[in-house]
């Protein structure tokens, strides 16, 4: 078990001038949970193969338990991994790929074949040992891939989507299965997905990549509830953050939709010295209540489409047309054209700059 | 109106359960069996002569006069095949050829599995036009190579030795070894290659522990058309050598000029060799591990 820090680290792949990484620093300490998170194209996956040693910055610095790294080749890194597409040598047996990575490090017979058996038994791969990965089922592939790299005792584990190949179904239980091997573990853990949901269950941090960047980093709460910018917000949740355009005015009042409510504090300051403020209001569709229409504090708006989930209802409303998410309780019956009032939950209101589209705080 | 809606419920009346249209089914069935036959007369039209020959092979001489000729091995005999045998020259000549062979197979394995990697796994400047150029050997007749290197080998003392015409066969079988393997290689996932760096395996670790054998389909099929080439090639083997005849050059050599017997104990012997190979390579050629394919 080792911390990782990576320093300034800039790659940009050949035959592209856009920069993979871009000056990307991140410290993930010993035994952390670490989700890189972000879409596909964001530099998440370069920045771990960076780390494994599988691609080279071109910049910058990766440090694994204080040794430096950043050129060493994959074998010398004490790492193992987990990757997307399992990547199992087809032309082993079950045992002998799990058993790969420690017969290439000469451990004794003796050990050897107690860690196999140790990980199998944690992957319910006892029955499966002398099976081809052939023979086994997607999950199952999945789950050597697993076995083959908690046997290995590395300094740092790697997962590159580990879960993305998997049904649904098959996510969910693993998703729950890996947390629990990876604390029973200790081991710090690096782990890449463009599944917010996964980056929330998981992590103990999460780092929202953008375009080569980390646009956000910190526990997976926070960056829930107080998205950085508006990429942020617009990425993580389902449905994603939704977002209104709005005006402080001199006088202190929150403009949405041609009706106003009350602004904050700290934004009803600024904007009586800048004489009106334009603001982007985010707020999640969890955090917007029905009432009927023309109650005091409330928005006016019409439904126009109802998508019942089972646990929670979908609703997407007009609002002076700006469309919005409003997630209500199943048991709210409305239905597409009604007319209805929305009151937003004060504390959970962001704000976002309209230029610079970063979260305004007081 | 009403006249056309009463004649439909009578014949759906008439008709409760719709008449199954089972002519499809008919036709896949005629299909099935016009394949079989046909893969039974494709079978017939390379196994006959082979079975002739073999028959003629193991006949005794005067079998051969025989008229009609019998289809039933009830003359056999290792007369013919003895005879042949010890003629001038054969028995040299089946060594040199089973050493060109398994020489030009091992030369060109080695030098064509490392070439069809690089070009199946680098993007190297000059890749397409190299591809190109590997296809440029076989372009040209075996004569107008095999003379110029006639020529060479004369002045480098390799002339008429086991190894000049294994370099020719090298060369001549080069060409599918790299593009054969390279596309198996470019079938094999790069995660799985990275995946044995990660475990601790150097680069040239990774590629014979890994790699390699999920090749082995590739390698097989490259192994089979080598050797097979190399066994049959003439020409070049004709050129390049004068008392260290392959087979086939020796047989070539004397074929006009001798009896029929001879003749079919030749043909059988040049057969069989490369039958046993590819008999015993034919495995590797579907290889998948854990699946029923063998």
């Amino acid at each position: 078990m080792a911390d990782i820090s990576i320093k300034g680290l800039k790659k940009t792949y050949p035959g592209s001038t856009e920069l993979a990484t871009n000056n990307v620093s991140l410290d993930v300490a010993e035994g952390e949970f670490m989700v890189l998170l972000g879409p596909s194209g964001c530099g998440k996956t370069t920045l771990l193969r960076m780390v494994a040693g599988l691609d080279f910055p071109d910049e910058g610095s990766i440090s694994i338990g204080g040794r430096d790294v950043t050129y060493l080749p994959p074998q010398d890194r004490n790492l193992s991994m987990v990757f997307q597409s399992y990547a199992v040598f087809p032309h082993r047996k079950v045992r002998t790929n799990i058993a790969f990575g420690l017969v290439m490090k000469k451990v004794p017979r003796e050990e050897l074949e107690k860690k196999v058996a140790w990980a199998a038994d944690l992957l319910q791969l006892t029955p499966y040992l002398d099976r081809y990965p052939a023979q086994l089922s997607g999950g199952q592939r999945q789950r050597v891939a697993v076995a083959r790299a908690i046997v290995m005792d590395a300094d740092v584990l790697l997962m590159d989507e580990p879960l993305s190949n998997l049904d649904a179904l098959l996510r969910l239980d693993f998703r729950a299965e890996l947390k629990k091997i990876v604390q029973q573990l200790g081991s710090t853990t690096l782990y890449v997905t463009h599944d917010q949901v996964e980056a929330m269950s998981l992590s103990d941090r999460v780092a929202v990549m953008k375009k080569g960047q980390i646009a956000q980093l910190g526990h997976p709460i926070t960056v829930y509830e107080e998205p950085a910018d508006r990429f942020v917000g617009g990425f993580i949740g389902s449905p994603p953050m939704n977002f209104l355009e709005g005006r402080v005015t001199q006088q202190g009042a929150l403009e949405v939709a041609g009706q106003s409510t009350e602004a904050p504090e700290f934004l009803a300051r600024s904007a009586a010295r800048s004489g009106g403020l334009p603001v982007m209001v985010g707020i999640r569709a969890e955090n917007i209540y029905l009432e009927d229409r023309g109650t005091p504090g409330t928005l006016d708006a019409t439904v126009e489409v109802v998508e019942p989930l089972g646990h929670a209802t979908l609703l997407t409303v007009d609002l002076g047309g700006q469309t919005i998410k409003v997630q209500v309780a199943s048991t709210v019956r409305v239905s597409s054209g009604e007319k209805v009032g929305l009151r937003f939950d004060q504390a959970a209101i962001r704000f976002f700059d309209t230029e610079t589209q970063l979260g305004l705080t007081a | 109106m009403s006249h056309a809606t009463t004649n439909k419920t009578t014949a759906a009346a008439d008709h409760p359960a719709p008449e199954v249209d089972r002519r499809p089914l008919a036709k896949r069935r005629r299909n099935r069996i016009l394949l079989q036959v046909g893969c039974i007369l494709i079978t017939l039209f390379m196994a006959l002569p082979i079975y002739l020959i073999a028959l003629s092979a193991t006949s005794s001489r005067a079998a051969l006069q025989e008229f009609p000729l019998s289809f039933i091995p009830n003359n056999f005999s290792l007369e013919t095949m003895e005879t042949f045998l010890q003629s001038t020259g054969i028995l040299g000549g089946l060594i040199n050829s089973v050493q060109v062979g398994i020489f030009t197979l091992v030369l060109s394995l080695i030098i064509g599995v490392p070439a069809g990697y690089a070009v199946a796994r680098f993007a190297f400047p000059g890749r397409d036009p190299y591809q190109l150029f590997l296809l440029f050997t076989r372009a040209l007749p075996i004569v107008v190579l095999s003379v110029p290197l006639a020529q060479l080998f004369l002045q480098t003392g390799l002339y008429d030795s086991v190894l000049a015409v294994v370099l020719l066969h090298t060369a001549l079988a080069l060409p599918t070894t790299i593009l054969i393997t390279s596309s198996v290689f470019l079938g094999v996932p790069r995660d799985v290659e990275e995946a044995a760096r990660i475990f601790g395996c150097s680069p040239v670790q990774a590629f014979l522990k890994v790699v390699m054998p999920m090749a082995i389909p590739g390698i097989a099929a490259a192994s089979i058309f080598t050797f097979v080439m190399s066994w049959n090639e003439v020409l070049g083997a004709s050129i390049l050598t004068l008392n260290q005849r392959t087979l086939p050059a020796q047989v070539l050599s004397s074929l006009a000029e001798s009896p029929l017997a001879y003749r079919f104990a030749g043909g059988f012997l040049l057969v069989i060799p490369a039958l046993i190979f590819i008999f015993f390579m034919r495995r590797y050629l579907t290889n998948m591990w854990g699946s029923t394919i063998r």
